[in-house]
């Protein structure tokens, strides 16, 4: 933005951002209910039914009790990833470029975290006990079973919510601020409320700076855990082709992956829909390109090694079960997966590929149609595959499964565009950093909360 | 001794370990291979003692019958030389139990008769220890089952019908075990003696392939049988320490 021959100004920035939020247009309208209906049709009304009859209304059968769901349940929390990590560790690294975009991949963080954590519920047989797996005192006098890799994704995924949501929340105030002073009526109360009574004085601004740095600093161990914790409920299992030690960095690797690509799709929404082309630029595609390219290899290597293990193991099981991976039931699927995450990311080498949008947006919706895939397959060919060969057998997911899947991304997408309306969705002080600062300060920008 | 360890000391004098070292019992089935002939009397008998559902033609084509004991056919060679090999296969019981390890309710645990338990009502159906089992004998209730009258008259009072959303699996019959322990305790006895609790499919089997006692004591039937040269375990590699163990079946040449 420096150095542009028609500089934006602040006041630019507190106009546009303002006006995304207060400013609705009927398009807005159509897409919200769309998505909510979506939801509504696609996703609660399935698993009410299911909740009514059980979880036979999924595919799941004898030997694959795990299905799309839990699948779903790891793409979620590995799109999650991305969004708050790579805030965090660009913000830890100074990388000015992140500061259009991380608003909403912190967004994307927490609504995928929300996301996934109704597929719990909606996996489970139970639901209505699950709060069983919290260690709260109680009458039956019964803890959760500390030894459980189970119990360790709950706390895991508590805490990332947790740390996550202090986290959009604490970078949000002082653009809260800055609505609060651009708004009237209800808008302004709640703004108000929002922003905590901040006035942009020099001590709140320190203190916020040092908040923020120590929480990023919090934040990355914390995420690189919780995906760790996630592998863990497979890895700390005897079954063939998930019992390795790959598993923790294979997830993390996967997750920042499907993440970054999910990251790249809603800024090409937001730059498309919203018109934030100002902000979100050829730059931000450029350098996320170069994460896409570095990730896929990295996977791809990972993908090599677990291959290696279970074919230098010798041990019948894991060879089977690679075999059967490779070449089985669900090959077309682990095909499909190799192409979208391992081979088509390599266009990413090429400058010209990584400024351009929409080839870039396909780019990402098929590396996580990918990383779906292989979740699924994670899932799937290694429960189809296990040791008594008299208990092998074939999952396929039943059309309620698939219909909660659709309306998982129609909850997403309902969360984000409520999201945008409630959050200024480009942080303006950030953004404000990276800019020449303005000789006369216009009467118009001079608010409380001038930064 | 510094304070530090003298509270460690207390603390391991004092605990009471979640896993036991020696249990009151420590029930144990052998099924020899050599003597079962696979008429799957065992099967029904499990059937029939433990209230499980008859899930129906459809549940059954999609793979989800529940059969606490199941017979396992493998197949070797081409016709016309064919053998079939029969192995039931049932819960384990494990000693070290991958199942209850992931369990994160604690509804599948080891109680002090060496038995691997589950507890329906605790059980939030996250479906994990199924996965987790090696054995793959966890059976998980996809939806509520019915009994038409009259066999809902048949159903077993002594055992819990089982709701949907749970886990349910092999018990060795612990609703015998409770009652043998329970009529030694009145007639003054301090443990049951070998041979009197039996389940439903050791108490059935026509060709008496199984047998079930207490492996603590040195005397019984089970212990003598498992000090023989055909006693295997299977999946033994995976150091689970089960508590079935199968008698290998002896090949004669022909």
């Amino acid at each position: 933005m420096q150095g542009d021959p028609n500089p934006l100004k602040y006041t630019d920035i507190h106009n546009d951002v303002v006006a995304s939020i207060v400013e609705t247009g009927s398009n807005y309208y159509v897409a919200l209910a769309t998505a909510l209906a979506l939801t509504l049709i696609c996703f609660f009304f399935p698993w009410f039914y299911q909740l009514y009859y059980g979880i036979g209304a999924a595919g799941m059968n004898h030997p694959g009790v795990w299905g799309t769901y839990l699948a779903s349940f790891i793409f979620w929390i590995g799109l999650s990833h991305s969004g708050t990590l790579l805030s965090c560790v660009l913000h830890i690294t100074n990388s000015s470029w992140r500061k259009a975009m991380y608003r909403s991949a912190e967004a994307m963080t927490l609504f995928s975290l929300v996301v996934a954590a109704m597929m719990v519920m909606v996996h489970v047989g139970r639901p209505w006990f699950i709060h069983w797996t919290l260690p709260y005192p109680n009458q039956m006098e019964m803890w959760p079973n500390f030894r459980s890799p189970l119990l360790f994704d709950v706390m895991a995924i508590t805490t990332y919510i947790t740390g996550s949501t202090v986290f959009i929340y604490m970078g949000s105030i002082p653009d809260f601020a800055a609505v609060r002073d651009r708004t009237r009526g209800w808008r302004n109360t709640m703004y108000s409320l929002l922003s905590l009574g901040w006035r942009g004085t020099d001590r709140e601004w320190h203190r916020l700076h040092w908040a923020y740095t120590f929480l990023a600093v919090l934040i990355i161990p914390l995420a690189v855990s919780v995906h760790s914790i996630v592998s863990w409920d497979f890895a700390m299992s005897i079954v063939p082709a998930l019992h390795q030690t790959i598993f923790a960095p294979y997830f993390v690797v996967g997750a920042i992956y499907s993440g970054t690509a999910g990251i790249v799709t809603v800024m090409f929404v937001l730059r498309k829909f919203m018109d934030f082309g100002e902000y979100i630029t050829e730059l931000h595609f450029d350098n996320l390109g170069k994460l896409l390219l570095v990730l896929s290899l990295l996977w791809s290597y990972i993908n090599i090694v677990e291959i290696f293990t279970g074919f230098y193991s010798g041990a019948s099981g894991e060879t089977e079960a690679l075999r059967y991976r490779l070449f089985g039931f669900y090959a077309p699927l682990y095909w499909e997966m190799i192409t979208f995450c391992a081979v088509l990311p390599l266009l990413c080498a090429f400058k010209r590929f990584r400024t351009s949008f929409v080839p870039m947006l396909y780019l990402s919706i098929a590396i996580n149609i990918g990383m779906y895939t292989e979740r699924f397959l994670i899932v799937a060919t290694s429960l189809s595959r296990q040791y008594l060969p008299d208990a092998w057998g074939l999952y396929v997911p039943s059309a309620v499964e698939i219909s909660i899947l659709v309306g998982t991304l129609a909850l997403f997408t309902t969360l984000f565009l409520l999201f945008v309306k409630i959050f200024p969705s480009v942080s303006m002080y950030e953004v404000k950093e990276t800019m020449d600062t303005p000789k006369k300060i216009p009467a118009a920008a001079s608010g409380g909360s001038l930064a | 001794m510094s304070f530090l360890d003298r509270i460690a000391e207390g603390w391991r004098k004092n605990r009471k370990p979640g896993y036991y070292e020696n249990f009151d019992y420590h029930w144990t089935m052998t099924i020899d291979l050599d003597q079962c002939s696979g008429c799957g009397a065992c099967v029904t008998a499990c059937q029939a003692e433990n209230n499980l559902p008859i899930v129906g033609e459809k549940a059954f084509a999609k793979g989800r019958e529940v059969k606490w004991l199941r017979m396992e056919h493998y197949w070797e060679g081409e016709y016309p030389d064919v053998k079939l090999n029969i192995i039931p296969m049932l819960c384990q019981h494990c000693d070290n139990a991958p199942c209850e390890t992931v369990c994160p309710v604690s509804a599948t645990y080891h109680n002090q008769d060496g038995l691997n338990t589950q507890i329906y009502n605790r059980c939030i159906g996250t479906r994990s220890c199924a996965v987790y089992c090696p054995y793959e004998v966890r059976y998980f209730n996809y939806n509520d089952h019915t009994w038409d009258s009259p066999l809902d008259q048949q159903l077993n009072p002594d055992v819990s019908v089982r709701e949907k959303g749970v886990m349910e699996k092999c018990t060795f019959c612990i609703q015998r075990v409770r009652q043998a322990k329970d009529t030694a305790k009145d007639d003054g006895r301090r443990r049951v003696r070998d041979g009197e609790v039996q389940p439903a499919c050791v108490q059935t089997c026509p060709s008496q392939a199984m047998a079930f006692g207490d492996r603590n004591d040195p005397e019984s039937n089970v212990s003598q049988t498992l000090a023989g040269p055909r006693a295997y375990r299977v999946l033994d590699e995976l150091n689970t320490k089960s508590s079935v163990v199968y008698l290998k079946k002896v090949e004669t040449e022909a």
